[in-house]
């Protein structure tokens, strides 16, 4: 156990020496867009009755600010290691690979809380917003976390290099995280573009999420919740097999 | 010991469980290092041949983590505090890996390896582009340490350190030992020694067949046993040719190396 939790802080420790960059502007960058989207469509959009859209746009903000951040942290430690050489250092050691995996997605998850809760602390300066149901907010914080960590692992270990690093994060998450409904409700979208946000399982994150505040959503938050464990499982299943295999880490 | 490409790396890379053998097997004191991998890699240190470093963090942090993972605690500090005394890190200890210089990182590094405290060390080219004074400190460490029981394998290209260092020496070709056997009988193996000699006239007739070379002035000979000197200078006396120079050269590692790479070849 001592092995899994000295990674686990090791990786904490990585983060939390470089909070300027890991947790102090994801938090300046939400809040950017609190700033400039609630200032220009405040009066114009109204999604749930006696919803302000700035009290709307917070959740929203809270868990993409969570999901990219968990996927940070776990795929630039991987490719930091890789590219550097140093990921050796772990590999000498007996940590098991299911220890490599706890110890890297509690770290990824620690950081997107961290984040996600900041942002939620600093946003109540603006803004009053309800909590709902608890438990589910803590649910999908918890598993959005989750799933985002173990695919950052993922992709931290198929990287060979930052480009492609980047080129995943660029294309793919910022893409799904911005088109999951973080700044408007799928309501308001075309029905073809509605049908297609259903595919994209950060729309299923962000609406249970924001149901946990608000106490209506889009779908279902049992729908929701179910989307979420499935991808978890699922990416963390990939992530097993490709650390038990040693993929791209032992030839 | 053996040249690029042998399979040195390969070798210790297998047993670090860096790579996966394709076949055969491999232990470390008994344990096999894929079934029984977390008892073989407890067992093993192992100093990477690069110079790779986290930049997160300082040298006494860095070898805690690395202790930790092994499963030692604080009660490994007064360890920690030793290894970093003996490879002159102590002022070094607060310093980012970042910061040090090339030798300190190299010395950072087999710190590192040894944090766990493991009964057999493995050095990749331990001083390989490491300054003169380094590679005495390096030497005199490693031998403080094979002396308190450290097993130490350690691959180099520098024939003068395996024979300072080695009690026994594997030559590697292509992946396979030529050669294994204890440094004296490897030196003995070369039973030659070799005469150099700066002559006033030209070297005898019946001298000829011992002659292996001649360079800026000297004649090499070569000698089966010391007892031929004497023969030597008894026909150069005889053929009234007067010796200069005179000089016996032993055979080393680097002659057994050469031929046993040109016999195989």
């Amino acid at each position: 156990m001592r092995g899994l939790y000295t990674l686990f802080k090791k990786e904490i420790w990585r983060f939390w020496k470089v909070a300027f960059q890991t947790v102090m502007a994801p938090v300046m960058t939400a809040l950017l867009y609190l700033l400039i989207f609630s200032h220009v469509l405040e009066a114009h959009v109204h999604v749930y009755p006696n919803v302000s859209y700035t009290a709307f746009l917070i959740p929203g903000l809270v868990m993409m600010s969570l999901l990219q951040n968990s996927f940070s942290n776990s795929s630039s430690s991987l490719i930091q290691s890789k590219v550097m050489g140093n990921i050796v250092f772990l590999l000498l050691t007996p940590l098991s690979y299911v220890e490599f995996f706890i110890a890297f997605l509690a770290a990824a998850m620690v950081r997107g809380l961290v984040v996600g809760l900041s942002v939620y602390l600093v946003a109540l300066f603006w803004v009053d917003i309800p909590v709902a149901q608890p438990w589910w907010i803590l649910a999908f914080a918890l598993f959005g976390s989750a799933m985002m960590g173990a695919m950052g692992i993922v992709a931290g270990i198929w990287a060979d290099k930052f480009d492609q690093l980047a080129g995943f994060q660029n294309f793919i998450i910022m893409p799904l995280t911005f088109l999951s409904g973080v700044f408007y409700s799928i309501h308001s979208l075309p029905p073809i573009w509605q049908q297609v946000s259903r595919f994209n399982p950060f729309f299923y994150i962000i609406d249970g999420f924001r149901y946990g505040f608000f106490g209506q959503g889009d779908v279902s938050p049992y729908l929701s919740i179910s989307v979420v464990l499935v991808s978890f499982v699922l990416f963390a299943a990939a992530t097993l097999w490709m650390l038990k295999r040693g993929y791209k880490l032992r030839g | 010991m053996g040249p690029n490409g042998a399979g040195k790396s390969t070798l210790i890379n297998l047993l670090a469980g860096l790579l996966r053998p394709s076949g055969g097997s491999l232990s470390v004191m008994g344990h096999d290092v894929v079934s029984d991998y977390r008892k073989a890699r407890r067992l093993l240190g192992v100093v990477p041949q690069e110079l790779v470093f986290d930049p997160f963090f300082n040298v006494r942090e860095m070898l805690r983590f690395q202790a930790g993972y092994f499963g030692c605690g604080p009660e490994n500090d007064v360890w920690i505090d030793e290894v970093l005394e003996g490879l002159g890190l102590t002022d070094k200890a607060n310093t980012n890996m970042r910061a040090l210089s090339g030798g300190m990182k190299r010395r950072a590094l087999i710190a590192q390896a040894l944090a766990h405290k493991p009964p057999v060390l493995v050095l990749d080219e331990p001083t390989a582009g490491v300054d003169v004074e380094l590679r005495q400190t390096l030497w005199a460490f490693i031998k403080r340490l094979n002396g308190e029981g450290t097993t130490i394998i350690l691959t180099t290209h520098y024939l003068e350190e395996a024979e300072t260092l080695c009690s026994r020496v594997a030559m590697l070709k292509q992946g396979e030992i030529v050669a294994l056997d204890s440094t004296q009988n490897l030196l003995n193996r070369l039973q030659s020694k070799q005469l150099k000699l700066k002559l006033a006239g030209a070297l005898p007739s019946s001298l000829e067949p011992l002659k292996r070379g001649e360079n800026a002035g000297y004649v090499t000979l070569n000698l089966s046993a010391t007892s031929e000197v004497e023969r030597i200078l008894g026909e150069l006396r005889a053929a009234h040719v007067g010796v200069e120079d005179l000089q016996m050269i032993e055979t080393d590692l680097e002659d057994v190396f050469l031929s046993i790479m040109s016999s195989t070849s």
